[in-house]
């Protein structure tokens, strides 16, 4: 079984992206055999009221079995709270919040009372460190990107939060899990859509000094082609165990308890 | 009939030496290798540039570095010479080093030139350089950072159409335009070489964005495209993957080896 955990849907503002509707997503599912795959509604991240995609996302995934939802929450805007309830309602299997997209501070009050009440609904939440390199973004697209003192002090702020950070590469995830205590790096879930295969083999050093149990498979798609996460692991000689706990199994058993 | 063999060459390779920053490169230079297996690689054909920093700048290493990068590459194609090709690479600011360095090299069996980020690609110190890939038959790679909006510590960086104005001035001369998805607006270079018939694209890097690679094929062509991987193997891998869905098995065959055999010297690869 593979679980795709970082997939959009939607149209793109800054680029003529292909593969954006439903129907094509799940094409790309077909071709690279991803079984499910947790969905995000693209354009909402630049919207002012990013949860007016929600119910959009909900219809959407109805609709078809391999979709599972994952709802923006803005803890800047009144009624916040019902939104999380709404997506735990819809079995939602995460929740995200991308901060500098939304214009609020990644630490400050907002997002540290979002990750509390994500910790008391047993809900995880999920954060792109970024959607595309840094030197190639459309010069109107300014929101920073997520720090990883930001990770470093949401994971501390609250004892239930759990946290899946997306689109992140080494040197982040080593400056966090190290920075954290082993209970805290413990609920920290790392995507490998961003992070260097061979020669480099950043995932192959992480999974052995990290942990393989703190990686699940996410591809980004479609502003990536998810054929690169699947790639990665086959460039790896993981056995079939801990394969399946990257491809699969840690999101099933340690993010969707 | 000759049997023609499966054929996978990457156009953008690199290795380490003993005189780098790395004290992991041999385990770099073995991993590039065993996933080169694992992918089905036939030919890396890769690159060394100086000492990567350790004794001058990587973007603008000395000539005694470039000797040396350039030497142990050579040393490593006669260890592994059903596997590796070498480009020479050479910094354009000494010119006379470079010409003799490039006589040297491809004499020694390189197959190539690199131009990294030493000088600018519209400068006419890169002229020498061209004139003399033109008269031995051998492309360029050139590093490109796509859309240099402004110029970045470390390197003296060109763009895409900063490599289009050098491949015009030169059009016997085969490019080809580094690292499409190495960072960078590459629908700027794109646009840039769409009419410059003697650009080649590399569709290496660690960017695996959608609509890259049909971009690609739109602006320059399936046969003006070529595989490589340069830091990533695994976007390299994902891209051949995906483009399996968009050509035919004979486009397949030009992106993967034929337009590479084509542009570099004949004899280079053992289909030629």
């Amino acid at each position: 079984m593979r679980i795709d955990v970082n997939a959009f849907l939607g149209a793109y503002p800054y680029a003529r992206v292909p593969g954006t509707a439903p129907d094509r997503l799940v094409e790309a599912l077909e071709r690279v055999d991803i079984d499910e795959a947790w969905v995000s509604h693209l354009p909402s991240l630049f919207w002012r009221q990013p949860t007016d995609g929600n119910a959009w996302l909900y219809d959407t995934v109805a609709r078809e079995r391999r979709l599972r939802p994952v709802p923006a929450v803005h803890p800047g805007l009144a009624g916040w709270a019902a939104t999380l309830a709404e997506a735990a309602d819809h079995g939602a299997p995460a929740v995200r919040c991308d901060p500098s997209y939304y214009g609020l501070d990644p630490t400050g009050p907002e997002v540290r009372g979002l990750a509390a009440a994500c910790g008391a609904a047993r809900l995880p939440l999920m954060m792109a460190v970024r959607l595309e390199d840094g030197r190639q973004r459309h010069p109107n697209d300014r929101a920073g990107e997520l720090p990883a003192s930001a990770v470093r002090a949401l994971i501390r702020s609250d004892a239930a939060v759990r946290l899946l950070i997306t689109h992140v590469d080494r040197a982040f995830i080593e400056e966090v899990h190290f920075g954290s205590t082993p209970e805290e790096a413990a609920r920290i879930w790392w995507d490998i859509s961003w992070i260097w295969g061979p020669p480099e083999d950043h995932l192959g050093t992480l999974v052995e000094t990290v942990g393989v149990e703190r990686f699940v498979f996410g591809t980004g798609q479609p502003l990536r082609i998810p054929e690169n996460a699947v790639a990665k692991l086959d460039l790896l000689d993981l056995g079939a165990a801990r394969r399946a706990a990257i491809e699969s199994e840690n999101a099933r058993t340690g993010l969707r308890r | 009939m000759t049997q023609i063999p499966v054929m996978l060459i990457d156009v953008h390779a690199h290795f380490y030496h003993d005189r780098t920053p790395r004290a992991d490169w041999r385990e770099r230079n073995a991993s590039r290798l065993a996933a080169g297996e694992r992918i089905g690689v036939t030919h890396h054909v890769a690159s060394v540039l100086g000492t990567w920093g350790l004794t001058s700048p990587t973007y603008f290493p000395s000539p005694r570095d470039l000797e040396y990068g350039n030497d142990a590459l050579l040393a490593l194609q006669r260890q592994h010479p059903d596997r590796v090709r070498a480009y020479v690479t050479v910094n354009p600011n000494y010119t006379t080093h470079a010409c003799a360095e490039i006589a040297r090299c491809l004499a020694a069996g390189m197959v190539g030139i690199k131009l990294a980020a030493s000088r600018r690609a519209t400068d006419p110190l890169l002229d020498p350089i061209c004139e003399l890939a033109r008269k031995r038959g051998v492309p360029v790679l050139h590093h490109v950072w796509q859309h240099r909006r402004r110029d970045w510590p470390g390197q003296e960086a060109s763009d895409g159409a900063e490599l289009a104005a050098l491949a015009a001035r030169h059009p016997d001369v085969r490019f080809i335009l580094a690292h499409i998805g190495g960072g960078g607006d590459w629908q700027h270079s794109l646009a840039a070489l769409r009419t410059t018939a003697n650009v080649y694209v590399d569709l290496s890097g660690s960017g695996v964005d959608g609509g890259m690679l049909e971009a690609c094929l739109e602006a320059a062509g399936v046969e003006r495209l070529l595989w490589g991987t340069d830091l990533t193997m695994d976007t390299g891998w994902a891209k051949l993957r995906y483009l399996v869905h968009l050509l035919s098995p004979a486009q397949l065959e030009l992106v993967k080896w034929k337009n590479a055999a084509r542009i570099f010297p004949r004899g280079a690869f053992p289909a030629d």
